[in-house]
């Protein structure tokens, strides 16, 4: 049963972790790069504006940021709940 | 030498390399044929992954889709990327951990279902064949482009060179054969890119020249790049045009459609641990978006480099107007120029064509509908414009074509050719093997004879990837009516039935075996009626029941975008179904427990 209890902490931690993730990748592509753009127009980035970016670039180099924290972020937890490899 | 022999050379080293390193990979056993092992390091796996994922329409038509769009299209940059982040957040470790070896596996042992399984077979069966006609069409283009064989000669000798190494190798060959062709893809990706970048905006990268100043002008690119495009009646490059809703829809389907496809998912199969699986694509990731923040470089600048060869006045001057500075290029100079030459090669291509149908002896290129066109009515009075007169551009001739307009030396063209085979033979792989392993595996192995031996299996799975080479080198040479619109319906598929399915798999307990069966045929049933509604049924043209255009779409959601609502509708006749009726059996509920951690992937190996 401690087992059990275990794995659930562990899973609900990860749930949350997930949800961070997810919020920031909406954030980046679905927000600044689609519905917030005129909201942030009013920062110019090289000739556009900050929506711009995140649309073209901004949202990929994120994406790259938030898998390597999360693949990090995870190895520490399943560490911290023994159920690493 | 001439531009056929380099052409000659370069690809033919790149498949001699590609048959040298499948005779070194052979697959001796089952888990060598379908997960190579479980024994490719993270990056590899990432390089591989990113060689399977970008397909012919990633290296040569994305950038012409952005050039002539501009912002609007961001949706393909940030939709076939953001996948990545679903794959590695809800899908690749769990997967990984399962162990086993295909997609539709994994859904009927988690659903306890024969019937679910068969499902998930069908839609991989129909979302990797409709892609592998793309693919195989790509090779016989670009063969014929190339090397000036015909078409089906190029089509064969693409297939010939995809049975060796994907019958012999199995994954096995075909990872390390993606590592290679990734390398190869991207130099021949970047190289052009950093040369036009260099040119036009002094920098070497083109990720920073892309918001970088514009020599000749002095105003930065994209401000550049706007005035000349509205000066000539055409929407700005920067501005969004299109519905935010349904931008955000077609982004969507894209992101789960891409984290739905099943040759993406058994790449991630070939890690050795869980934690693998997560970095793994991230890795994936990264050799993505070097080319992925290329792409929007190369689609301006070629779209700037274009405008400004048909009005040279174009390239200096920043105000409004300045366009129009000099005279648009004359027909003498685009039969008679050397750096024109480009124009004359494409044209007989049929990709590119113009007409001087005021007779001045000119070729005048605007756009004069719509609202955008207003600014041009004033030049359409002042030079005697008869229609925009560079009839033709096709978008795909913006990547091929870059290395000619810049005037790039010759065996960077032979790079590029080998490079456009690289991502079509790759993806091309990537797909049999999905398709070879639902057929030996789940229907042969899974259905029809459980009994099978090891050594069996392996031979099905060879004879099965034999005969799909065969099926979609038949289905390339005669490619059907709908060839053009599979995109929109393998990634309409893939959201809206695998994605789903899988993802409450893993997340939930409670989904059972008839919510899992009712929200895949919902899921897909919806995704093809709305999209034969507009498409015609089975996409044969005259069918359709209602016009393809904005103001008929539902709620203005375009076909292409439809996969989201179809996921949105799989989720939740899942969930209806699910509560209905009785909860899983207890070890099923195990097995869920099981792949939410990590330990013990290992010993799945030795299944």
């Amino acid at each position: 049963m401690s087992d059990r209890q275990s794995s659930n902490a562990y899973w609900q931690a990860n749930l949350r972790i997930i949800w961070i993730c997810l919020a920031i990748w909406a954030l980046v592509s679905y927000g600044f790069g689609i519905i917030l753009r005129p909201l942030v127009s009013g920062i110019k980035v090289g000739g556009t504006d900050l929506g711009f970016w995140f649309a073209q670039q901004g949202s990929i180099l994120v994406f790259i940021v938030l898998i390597f924290w999360y693949a990090a972020r995870m190895n520490r937890l399943d560490r911290e709940h023994g159920v690493d490899e | 030498m001439d531009q056929f022999t380099l052409n000659l050379i370069v690809i033919g080293l790149s498949f001699a390399l590609y048959i040298g390193i499948a005779i070194y990979t052979r697959a001796g056993s089952t888990s060598e044929f379908y997960a190579a092992n479980r024994g490719v390091s993270p990056v590899m796996n990432g390089m591989a992954t990113a060689a399977d994922w970008m397909s012919a329409a990633s290296f040569i038509s994305m950038a012409g889709l952005i050039a002539f769009t501009g912002y609007d299209n961001s949706t393909y940059l940030m939709g076939w990327t953001g996948g990545y982040v679903l794959l590695a957040l809800l899908l690749a470790p769990y997967l990984r951990k399962f162990g086993k070896f295909t997609v539709p596996e994994f859904i009927g042992d988690r659903f306890y279902s024969q019937t679910a399984r068969i499902i998930g077979v069908i839609c991989l069966l129909v979302i990797s064949i409709t892609y592998v006609i793309g693919q195989m069409t790509g090779v016989g283009v670009t063969f014929s482009r190339y090397l000036e064989v015909s078409n089906s000669t190029g089509l064969w000798i693409g297939a010939a060179l995809v049975f060796c190494y994907a019958v012999l190798g199995g994954m096995k060959g075909i990872t390390y054969t993606q590592v290679a062709q990734y390398v190869v893809l991207i130099i021949a990706y970047t190289i052009p890119a950093m040369f036009i970048a260099m040119q036009l905006t002094g920098h070497v990268l083109p990720q920073t020249g892309l918001f970088g100043t514009h020599d000749a002008s002095g105003a930065k690119f994209l401000a550049k790049l706007d005035q000349v495009v509205t000066d000539l009646g055409f929407a700005n490059y920067t501005g969004h045009h299109k519905s935010t809703l349904d931008m955000v829809l077609f982004t969507l389907a894209l992101m789960i459609g891409t984290a739905g496809l099943p040759h993406v998912i058994i790449r991630f199969f070939t890690v050795p641990k869980v934690s693998d699986a997560r970095a793994s694509a991230g890795w994936a990731l990264v050799f993505i978006a070097l080319l992925y923040t290329v792409a929007p470089a190369v689609g301006s600048m070629a779209r700037f480099n274009l405008t400004a060869t048909m009005w040279p006045g174009a390239v200096t001057g920043t105000e409004a107007g300045s366009t129009f500075s000099e005279p648009a290029v004359s027909l003498e100079q685009i039969e008679n120029a050397p750096e024109l030459q480009w124009m004359r090669n494409w044209q007989t291509t049929g990709l590119l064509g113009w007409e001087d149908k005021n007779g001045d002896g000119l070729i005048q290129y605007y756009n004069e509908a719509g609202a955008e066109g207003a600014p041009i009515a004033e030049q359409i009075t002042a030079q005697n414009l008869q229609g925009n007169e560079l009839t033709t551009v096709n978008n795909d001739i913006m990547v091929l074509a870059n290395p000619e307009i810049a005037n790039l030396p010759g065996w960077v063209i032979a790079v590029v050719a080998a490079g456009g085979l690289a991502a079509a033979l790759s993806t091309a792989a990537g797909l049999l093997l999905a398709i070879s392993g639902a057929v030996s595996h789940d229907l042969i192995k899974g259905a029809i004879n459980p009994g099978i031996s090891e050594k069996g299996e392996l031979f099905a799975a060879r004879v099965s990837m034999a005969v799909s080479i065969l099926v979609a080198t038949i289905l390339g040479l005669n490619p059907p009516g709908f060839a053009a619109q599979t995109v929109a319906l393998a990634f309409g598929l893939a959201a809206s039935s695998i994605f789903p399915v899988l993802m409450m798999g893993i997340f939930s307990k409670r989904i059972n075996k008839q919510g899992a069966i009712w929200g895949m045929l919902a899921g897909i049933l919806s995704t093809l009626i709305y999209i034969f509604t507009y498409k015609g049924w089975f996409f044969i043209s005259g069918t359709n029941m209602l016009e393809d255009t904005a103001a008929n779409w539902l709620f203005g959601i375009s076909p292409a975008s439809f996969g989201t609502i179809g996921a949105l509708i799989n989720f939740a006749v899942a969930y209806v179904v699910s509560n209905a009726t009785e909860e899983p059996p207890v070890e099923v509920i195990e097995l869920v427990e099981s792949i939410r951690v990590p330990r013990g992937a290992g010993g799945a190996i030795d299944h």
